[in-house]
Formats: C-alpha cells, sequence, structure tokens
C-alpha cells in the first residue's frame, strides 16, 4: 500500500468533506444545486480512486451510478422543479451562515475525536475513509436542520447519502448488492420527496416546510 | 430420540394452529383442532415421560433458526422433560375437555388458532436452551394467551383484563431480558451451556435473581405481582383459564428454577430470605383475597396465587439448605416444590374444568346466583369435590403430600447455622400452615354455596349435566389425585431425577419402603402412608354408610324440614357466600384489605329496608398499582408535545441526540 495511493484517496475524501461545508455555506438556490451536482462528482472520484487501490471493478459501477444520478440527474431534476415552481429566491436560514459554517467544523472536529480512536486497530485507509464519511453525513444533518427551504433539505438529505456511500466504500468487503439498494432506495426516497414538493406547493403556495406545520396545527385545532 | 419427539411435536401444533385458522368458520374446526392437540399433548406426553423415567442422558439439538451465530438451541434434561410431561398432561386434559365444552363457544375463531399456539409456546419454553430462544417461546406464550383472555373481549372488564395482563407480561420478559443479559454478559454467550459454565460476580448473581423474581414471578403470580392473574386468568374460555392457571404459572416456575437452581450457579443463603418470604406472603395473601371473592373463576385464580406461593416456599427452603451445603434436605424441599407442581397442575385445572361446566350450564359465575347443583349436576358436583379436598390439602389426596413434605422440609430447618434463617423458616411454616386452613375454608365455602344449598337462581335451578367429554376429562384428574395422594412414592422417585440434577442428592427411594409408606428422611423421624389413610377412610365410610342403612329406619319419609332451619323457604334466606367469608373478613379484612362494614339502619316506624355494605380494597392495587400508573400517565402527558413538533425540530432532535452520543462516546474514552 504505497504512500501517494492513501495520500490520494485522503486527498478525494477531504474534498468530499470539504464540499459539503461549500454546501452549508451557499444562499442561493442554483449556486446550491451545482455544489451538489459537485459533491457528488467528488464522490464518484473517491469511489473510482477506491476501486482502483482496493482492485475491485464492481465499485466503478457504484462511482458511475452516483456520477449519473446524484451527479447529472437529480440535480438536474431539482433545477427543473425550481424553475417550474419559481423558488430561486434566497434561501432562507434558521441560524446564520457564520455560526453554521463554525458548527460545521466543530462536527468535523467530534468526528475525527469519534471515529480515530475507536478504530485505531483498523486498515488505515478505512479509519481516514469513516472520519470523514462521519463528518460528511454530519455536515448534511446540519444542512437539513438549518434550513426553512424543502428543497435545501432535500439536498442536506441526499449529501448524507453521499456520506454513507463514502463510508460502504472504503470499508473492503461490503457487497455491491448493498451499495445499489442504498442507491436505489435513496432514488425511491427522491421520488417522494420530489411528488411531495409538489404537493406542498400546490397546497400552501410555498416550499417553506414551516407552512406544512402550520396546516397540521390547524389540524390539531380542529380535532 | 424424545427431543426429536418433542420438536416435531411443537411443529405439529403449530400446523394445527394454522389449520384452526382455516378451518375456524367449519363445524369441523373445533374437534379438529382440539383432538389433534389432544393427540399431539399425549405424544409430547410420553416423550417427557420417557425421558425422565427411563432416566436418560440430556440430549441436545440445534437448529439453523433464531440468531445467526447461534441458532435454536434445544436441551430435554430432567428437569424438562418434567415439566414437558407436566405441561402436556394438563393441555391434554384440557384439550379433551374443550372437545366438550368448547360447544358453548360463541367465537370459535377467536380460540382455535391460538389455542395450539400457547401449547407449542410453553412447549418449547421448556425445551429451550439459549436466552434467545427460551425468550421467544416466553413471548409466543404471553401473546397467545393474551389473544385467548381477549377472545370474549366485548363482556365487561376483559378489555381491561388483557390490557393489564400485556402490559404486566411485557414488564415480565423484559426484566428476564435483562437478566439473560447480565448472564450472557458483554461476550453475548446466549446459550445456557455458556451461561452454565461461566462464574458470575456475586453482584450479578444477586441483580439477576431480583429481576428473575420479577420476570417469573409476575408471570407465576407472586405478590404483588400477581394483580393481573385474577383479572386474566378468569376472562379466557375455562380450558384456557385451566391452562393458564394449572399449567402456564408452571412455566413460570420453571424459568425461574432453570435460571436460579441450574444456570446462576451456587446460591448464597439471603437468597432464600427473599423467595421465602415472597412464598409465604403470596400464600396467605392470595388465600385472603380467593375468600373475599365470589366470582368462582376468579376464586379458582386467586387460590392459584396460594399455591404458587406453597411452591416457592419449597424452592427457598432448597435455596436455603443448598447455600448450606445440606443437599439431602434440599432435594426433600425440591421435590415437595415440584410435586406440589404436579399436583396444583391436576387439581386447579380439575376446578376450572369444573367451574367452566358450571358456567357452561348456568351461564353464571357469581358464586351469591348459584346453589343446588349437587342435584342437577351430580358427577360434575363428585369431580369438583374431589378437586376441592385435594387442594384443602386433605388425605388421603395428593395436596396433603406435598404441603406435609415442604413441612417435613421445614422440621430440618434448626440444622441451618444462620439465625436469620433458623427464625424465619418457621415462621414461614406458620404461614404456610395458616393458609393451609384458610384453603380449607376457602373450599367448603366455594363446594357449599355454589353447589349444595337451594338455588339462588333461575339458571341455576335450570341447570343440566355437563357433557361426557368434559367429565371425562374431569374424572381423569380426580382419579390421577387420588392416585398421586394414595401411592407418593412412585411420584417421588419419578421426580427423583429432576431432584438430582438440581440439588445434587435425592430423597431416599421410596419404591423399597414396605406398604407404599413415604418415607422423607428416616423412619425413626416420619412417614406417612397414603394408602393406609386412604384404606381406613374408605372402610370406615362404608361401614358407616352400612350401618346407617341397615339399623336406620327404612321407611322413606317425607316431612317439613326442620324450622330452625328453614323458617322462610326463598333462596334468599340462606347462607350466602359474603356471610360465609365475614369472620374472615372481620379478622384479617380491616388490616390486609380496609375492609370497612357500615349498617344502615332504619329508624323504627321507617318503612325502607335496611342495608349493609361490606367495601374491601385491594392495598397491593392502591398503594403500588395505581402510583405507578398515575406517574405513566403523567409523563405520557408531559411528552405528549412532542407528538406535534415541526419537522425541522424532529430532525434537530435527532441530530442532537447523535451529536450527545458521539461527544459522551469521545469523552469517554
Amino acid at each position: 500500500m504505497g504512500k501517494i495511493e492513501f495520500d490520494i484517496a485522503h486527498l478525494v475524501a477531504g474534498g468530499l468533506v470539504l464540499v459539503s461545508l461549500l454546501l452549508l455555506y451557499q444562499d442561493r438556490m442554483f449556486a446550491l444545486l451545482r455544489f451538489f451536482a459537485g459533491h457528488a462528482v467528488v464522490l464518484s472520484l473517491a469511489v473510482a480512486w477506491q476501486a482502483l487501490i482496493q482492485d475491485k471493478p464492481e465499485l466503478y459501477i457504484t462511482a458511475a451510478i452516483a456520477l449519473a444520478f446524484k451527479g447529472v440527474v437529480i440535480p438536474l431534476a431539482l433545477y427543473r422543479i425550481v424553475v417550474r415552481l419559481g423558488i430561486h429566491r434566497e434561501l432562507e436560514p434558521v441560524v446564520g451562515v457564520g455560526l453554521t459554517m463554525l458548527a460545521g467544523i466543530g462536527l468535523i472536529g467530534l468526528a475525527l475525536v469519534v471515529i480515530l480512536p475507536l478504530t485505531s486497530a483498523a486498515d488505515p485507509y478505512a479509519r481516514e475513509d469513516l472520519a470523514f464519511a462521519l463528518s460528511v453525513v454530519l455536515l448534511g444533518l446540519l444542512m437539513m436542520i438549518t434550513r426553512r427551504n424543502a428543497v435545501s433539505q432535500v439536498v442536506g438529505f441526499m449529501s448524507i447519502e453521499n456520506g454513507l456511500i463514502l463510508a460502504a466504500t472504503g470499508a473492503k468487503g461490503m457487497p455491491l448488492v448493498v451499495e445499489i439498494s442504498v442507491a436505489f432506495s435513496i432514488l425511491i426516497a427522491f421520488i417522494v420527496i420530489g411528488i411531495f414538493l409538489f404537493r406542498i406547493r400546490e397546497r400552501f403556495d410555498t416550499v417553506d416546510v414551516g407552512a406544512l406545520d402550520s396546516a397540521r396545527a390547524e389540524g390539531e385545532r380542529r380535532r | 430420540m424424545p427431543l426429536t419427539v418433542a420438536l416435531y411435536g411443537v411443529l405439529g401444533l403449530a400446523i394445527v394452529a394454522v389449520a384452526g385458522a382455516v378451518t375456524q368458520r367449519g363445524a369441523l374446526g373445533r374437534p379438529l383442532v382440539y383432538g389433534l392437540s389432544a393427540a399431539i399433548s399425549a405424544t409430547l406426553l410420553a416423550a417427557g415421560l420417557d425421558a425422565l423415567l427411563g432416566a436418560l442422558a440430556p440430549e441436545t439439538a440445534t437448529l439453523p433458526l433464531g440468531l445467526p451465530w447461534l441458532g435454536a438451541r434445544f436441551r430435554l434434561d430432567a428437569l424438562s422433560a418434567l415439566f414437558l410431561a407436566v405441561v402436556n398432561l394438563g393441555a391434554l386434559a384440557a384439550s379433551l375437555y374443550a372437545v366438550g365444552y368448547g360447544r358453548h363457544e360463541h367465537e370459535p375463531a377467536r380460540v382455535l388458532p391460538f389455542y395450539p399456539a400457547f401449547l407449542a409456546g410453553m412447549n418449547l419454553v421448556v425445551l429451550a436452551a439459549d436466552a434467545f430462544t427460551f425468550l421467544l417461546s416466553w413471548e409466543t406464550m404471553s401473546l397467545a394467551s393474551w389473544a385467548l383472555v381477549m377472545a370474549h373481549h366485548r363482556e365487561e372488564g376483559n378489555a381491561r383484563a388483557g390490557y393489564v395482563y400485556l402490559v404486566m407480561a411485557s414488564f415480565g420478559t423484559l426484566a428476564l431480558l435483562l437478566a439473560f443479559g447480565l448472564l450472557a454478559g458483554a461476550e453475548g454467550g446466549y446459550a445456557f451451556d455458556g451461561i452454565r459454565n461461566v462464574e458470575h460476580a456475586p453482584a450479578v448473581k444477586a441483580l439477576v435473581l431480583i429481576l428473575v423474581l420479577v420476570g417469573a414471578g409476575s408471570k407465576a403470580g407472586l405478590v404483588p405481582l400477581h394483580a393481573w392473574l385474577p383479572l386474566a386468568h378468569p376472562a379466557a374460555p375455562s380450558h384456557v383459564s385451566a391452562l393458564m392457571s394449572g399449567v402456564m404459572t408452571k412455566v413460570a416456575v420453571y424459568g425461574f428454577v432453570r435460571i436460579v437452581f441450574d444456570l446462576l450457579g451456587p446460591p448464597v443463603w439471603w437468597w432464600s430470605v427473599v423467595v421465602l418470604l415472597l412464598g409465604g406472603v403470596t400464600a396467605v395473601l392470595g388465600l385472603l383475597y380467593a375468600l373475599m371473592e365470589r366470582d368462582l373463576k376468579r376464586l379458582l385464580a386467586y387460590s392459584t396465587v396460594e399455591n404458587v406461593g406453597i411452591v416457592f416456599i419449597g424452592l427457598g427452603l432448597a435455596l436455603a439448605f443448598r447455600a448450606n451445603k445440606l443437599d439431602w434436605a434440599a432435594a426433600l424441599a425440591l421435590t415437595a416444590a415440584l410435586f406440589h407442581v404436579l399436583n396444583h397442575t391436576l387439581f386447579k385445572s380439575l376446578l376450572f374444568f369444573g367451574a367452566g361446566a358450571v358456567l357452561a350450564a348456568t351461564g353464571q359465575r357469581n358464586m351469591e346466583r348459584l346453589g343446588g347443583l349437587i342435584h342437577r349436576m351430580p358427577k360434575t358436583a363428585l369431580a369438583f369435590l374431589v378437586g376441592a379436598a385435594a387442594i384443602s390439602a386433605l388425605p388421603p389426596l395428593n395436596g396433603f403430600v406435598s404441603e406435609w413434605l415442604t413441612f417435613q422440609a421445614v422440621l430440618v430447618s434448626p440444622q441451618l447455622p444462620q439465625w436469620g434463617l433458623k427464625f424465619l423458616v418457621p415462621a414461614v411454616g406458620a404461614m404456610l400452615a395458616l393458609s393451609a386452613a384458610l384453603a380449607a375454608t376457602c373450599f367448603v365455602r366455594a363446594f357449599g354455596i355454589a353447589f349444595l344449598g337451594r338455588p339462588r337462581s333461575p339458571e341455576a335451578a335450570g341447570a343440566t349435566e355437563t357433557d361426557r367429554w368434559s367429565l371425562g376429562a374431569m374424572f381423569a384428574f380426580a382419579a390421577l389425585c387420588v392416585l398421586a395422594g394414595v401411592l407418593p412414592g412412585h411420584v417421588i422417585d419419578a421426580l427423583s431425577p429432576a431432584v438430582v440434577s438440581l440439588a445434587g442428592a435425592r430423597m431416599p427411594v421410596q419404591a423399597e419402603v414396605p406398604w407404599w409408606s413415604i418415607v422423607p428422611i428416616a423412619e425413626s423421624r416420619s412417614s406417612y402412608n397414603g394408602l393406609l389413610v386412604f384404606a381406613f377412610s374408605a372402610i370406615s365410610g362404608l361401614l358407616a354408610a352400612a350401618l346407617i342403612r341397615g339399623f336406620a329406619t327404612r321407611r322413606f319419609r317425607r316431612a317439613p324440614a326442620w324450622d330452625c332451619g328453614f323458617p322462610d323457604p326463598r333462596p334468599e334466606t340462606q347462607y350466602t357466600a359474603d356471610s360465609f367469608a365475614q369472620p374472615i373478613r372481620r379478622v384479617f379484612g380491616t388490616h390486609v384489605f380496609a375492609a370497612r362494614e357500615r349498617v344502615d339502619m332504619p329508624a323504627p316506624g321507617d318503612t325502607r329496608p335496611g342495608r349493609f355494605r361490606a367495601r374491601v380494597h385491594d392495598l397491593v392495587w392502591d398503594r403500588v398499582y395505581a402510583p405507578v400508573a398515575k406517574a405513566v400517565e403523567y409523563g405520557a402527558r408531559r411528552l405528549n408535545p412532542l407528538q406535534a413538533l415541526t419537522i425541522r425540530r424532529y430532525l434537530s432532535l435527532v441530530f442532537f441526540s447523535l451529536i450527545l452520543m458521539l461527544a459522551v462516546l469521545a469523552i469517554w474514552r
């Protein structure tokens, strides 16, 4: 296991974390979608590199799926939704961007502190990858809770899934079928959420998820 | 070989359960399900007896089910074989009884599929040899019996009974789950073999004992965990009540014995203090409750609580003797407990069958509405009388033998070195004696009010004798009660393989004692001959009957009844169940039940009727359960707003708890 291979794997996975932070920073819809596509491209690079150094050709398929669906199809679909719904206004963060970024950095630190001592016996590839993957997952969750807009919540959800794929491919011996089924379930989730978005829009004339809550509160009161 | 037969039998029961679900609508369902259940139970009974009496070496099997690294392990050793036999003896009789009794079932679709599943669950519990299989079978048993309790869910009180039962059953299983978790340790060695070979820390053992007392004790009905039992057992159809009271509580006893005597290793003497105290309190309180009860089936259920207490007294004594290396005395106490397990299965099933026959004939469970049934249902009355005499521990019936053996073990207690036990054991013996006396009162009351006197309601007056299947099951068990009482030595010898495996010793071989006497310790100390008592009572009874018939006047006369007893022919003037229980209520009730009597006597000249009211409280319910229920309700109400958070708040909740756990992990390491 050469030094350079290790470094490149480290670099690409670290790149994914960086793009996650960039996602967190975006306050415009189209920029968010573009960075989300970039997130998927970096992920497919990381997976492809793992395929190369672990000598597992089936991982190329995972990389191709990530690239095709997450890098192209889903961002394009989201783009179309945004255009059709006319919601390319500014995103409304709940917490200020600066504070969110600080929290994100704290999360990365937490992920490293948790994973590195726990996995001291494991193979170094897996260790670094797991730490980065956990960071990506936590950043995705952070994104979901600091945004009010449904589209950015979808993007946060998808980036969590990217983190899971990174973890899965970093660990040796994960069967392909697991990855494919994870990817497939995410696709289904995307379709459901997409339909859901249209329904929210139809009913409430907004995709701010706050509208859902006030509607539910009304339902509660009526009951 | 018997284990294979037993496992195939359980498979058969599962198939019958499916068949019951399919054929429930047709007329064929009842005889098919109960007939097949009876046949399979008979086979399993034979397998259990074969393994027990043949003293076969323990047999194990591992099926590729359950946890992947563990499999489903089964083991048939002497203890399992004994309980397999007891379970299937009860199941066989209940199935035969149900062939006839099931005709009165108005909702067979709610009973037929669950009955075989319940049997299968109980059989699997006694066969299981790893914690996972054990708990799974335990839950199958609980859930199937819950479904049977809920069979008549529209009747008043049954839905509540089912709810309380479900809560208590889940609570008990939780306790057992934690107990097995502690036993298995961090490595997760859930196989019983592994648990047996590990030496556990004393604190772990003590905790496991407490958890098992809660888990198995709640299923068996130990006070104060008995609250569900008198609600749930009577709510089920009568053959199921018989199974729940007569058999399922025994499966709970099996769970306790298996874990505490087998898996936990050598006991510590103070364990026995806990078990003895619980057993003694349970025995006395169970019967006091039973005496306050008017509902015939609930009375029987409370009496089950008492009998479980007697069994636990025996088990507690065995623990005390084991901890002090008095193995021969431990064998005596354990034999007494296991003998009582068998006995209680026999007579409690018999009594529930009788109560079911009465219920089917009159539609009444309230004793104040029964009476005079001995004329209308003479055969049922005879069988019920045998059961009542046996449960009241009258010689020469079987109940006497096991309680006598328990007393023999109590009498050995001066040999214990701990002063606490020296004082406690005689006190518990006194409680046992009190409960035996109260049991006699209770069953004189039950039999006298329900079967003697004059009918107190038109339904009781119009009752007819029950069907032949039910009578067959009842008389078979009545005969077994007599047989086990007259020839107790054979039963003691049959129990000895199970006793040896747990106590490390056995009682002296009884088969060689002349005249079928039993000698628990040595001839010079005590012996009992059931056959002699039986022969004496039979001969003196027959002689008295012959003398009366021979020398009394032969002319058959009808005369007005003695007027002092019957000034008024209305049935209301008879002794009632409440009036019979009043002395006991006055003596114990003020403290134990917070009983209050109020007499409302009209002034002279006033024409309104005088009224007498007696109110009885269940203090265990008021002091233990009601506060817990109130606390849970309060907590639930406070947590209710969590049901209506925004999506983002829910996600934040997930996020922050995840962060919290990761932070704990990071700091803790």
